[in-house]
């Protein structure tokens, strides 16, 4: 599993960072977040509004810092 | 008002929802209409200042203005980004995808003010643009509208100036975004983008996110919104709103009367270049500048001063430097300022 914070480092980035590591150690699962911050590779996911969440190369959730509950749900999907 | 956040994992039916949702309408709407007669009753009676001194008029003014702003703020946030949860950027970039200039320009600016965007994401937003084939100078109509008909800073000229100011500020806003849009259009300035920009491929399907969201998340959405603006600018609220008060209180009646007021032709330029290194503190420049229209600073001033804090600030033209050559920077600064001079101006001889 790959999980892509989309984001050149706003606070929003951040934060959706963070919450996305919460929502792992609530499910006990141990992937790495990896940071995509150049532009031209943020775009061509499609993605306009930073921060976005992208799963195996997958944008689940773009523009906004969604709640820990519903990250958790996204990656309960994702592995599902 | 946090009330109406369901919890994790005690999620609320969609009745009780709409049913905490009027009840802080409502409590919000009760709390708008006592706020003045609290704090006559709070600073006057209860703490015995004089309403007719210079102390007693200024701590009213600060207390009564930063409640007033606070719900101002924390309603309208709330509302527009419950609406905005409706539209995305990505069907916007499609409404505007092989647009004409002229009334690409209006559409840009018209979507500019409804489509949820922060300025961070000016860059994906203006590649995202381009690369999919929307006209430069319709990607800048949108790039300028958005920051400049932003919702804070419409709330704060509804409550300091009224309705009027606020329907003109939108207005003329808009005006600026379209002129200045196609006018860079027209001068062909593409030579002058970063060339990666055009060599950006769109690989897979445009996404279209969170279009099905459930209300209560899009109610969840919005009071996190409230919460993330709010806490973001009240120090420069009550910073604003307390210079305000100090002027309110202390200025004689017509301090900027003489060298800021409609008379002087220099007054508006000034205020311009002023106006484009502030930016963070939007939200308490526009209490101080209540201030200084009392105390006679022209109206067309005080709106272009407001135009340039929230449409042309340094931060922004640091992220755009790195899709626009310094010479297009220069020139959209250029025009969009020359946009907002003439606003000014035109206010101050229309009224």
């Amino acid at each position: 599993m790959k999980i892509e914070v989309l984001g050149t480092g706003c606070k929003n980035c951040n934060a959706l960072e963070a919450a996305t590591s919460r929502a792992l150690q609530e499910l006990g699962m141990d992937v790495a977040i990896e940071k995509v911050t150049d532009y031209g590779e943020i775009v061509a996911y499609g993605v306009m509004s930073t921060p976005a969440l992208a799963i195996d190369g997958e944008v689940k959730t773009t523009g906004r810092v969604p709640s820990v509950r519903e990250l958790t749900d996204i990656l309960t999907g994702a592995t599902a | 008002m946090s009330v109406f956040l369901p919890e994790p994992g005690t999620r609320r039916t969609s009745r009780n929802l709409w049913g905490l949702v009027v009840a802080a309408a409502f409590a919000w709407l009760v709390g708008y209409v006592v706020n003045g007669r609290v704090w006559d009753w709070l600073v006057f009676d209860v703490v015995g200042l004089d309403p007719e001194s210079r102390l007693g008029e200024a701590v009213h003014f600060f207390v009564y203005d930063t409640t007033k702003i606070l719900l101002l703020l924390s309603g309208i946030i709330f509302i527009v980004t419950v609406l905005r949860s409706f539209v995305t950027i990505e069907r916007t970039r499609a409404l505007l995808g092989g647009r004409r200039e002229g009334l690409g320009n209006v559409a840009a600016a018209g979507l500019g003010v409804v489509t949820p965007f922060c300025s961070c994401s000016a860059v994906p937003a203006f590649i995202g643009f381009v690369a999919a084939g929307v006209p430069l100078g319709i990607t800048l109509s949108f790039l300028i509208a958005s920051p400049m008909v932003n919702e804070v800073a419409v709330i704060l000229i509804l409550g300091m100036f009224g309705w009027k100011v606020a329907v003109l500020y939108v207005v003329f806003g808009l005006l600026v975004a379209i002129v200045a849009g196609y006018v860079l259009g027209r001068l062909r300035l593409e030579r002058w983008v970063e060339p990666f920009v055009f060599e950006t491929k769109l690989r897979g399907d445009v996404i279209e996110p969170s279009t099905d969201m459930p209300w209560e998340d899009r109610f969840a959405f919005g009071w996190q919104e409230v919460k993330t603006i709010v806490g973001k600018i009240w120090p420069y609220l009550l910073v604003g709103i307390g210079l305000g008060a100090a002027i309110h209180g202390w200025a004689p009646e017509d301090l900027f009367a003489s060298w800021a007021g409609a008379g002087n032709p220099l007054a508006v330029p000034i205020a311009v270049l002023v106006g484009i290194p502030l930016y963070s503190s939007a939200a308490g420049v526009i209490p101080l500048v209540q201030a200084l229209a009392d105390k006679g600073v022209a109206l067309g001033t005080v709106l272009a001063f407001m135009m340039a804090v929230v449409a042309l600030s340094v931060p922004e033209m640091i992220l755009l430097r790195r899709v626009l050559k310094p010479k297009l920077l220069a020139t959209f600064v250029g025009v969009v300022g020359v946009g907002i001079l003439t606003v000014g101006y035109l206010f101050n001889v229309v009224i």
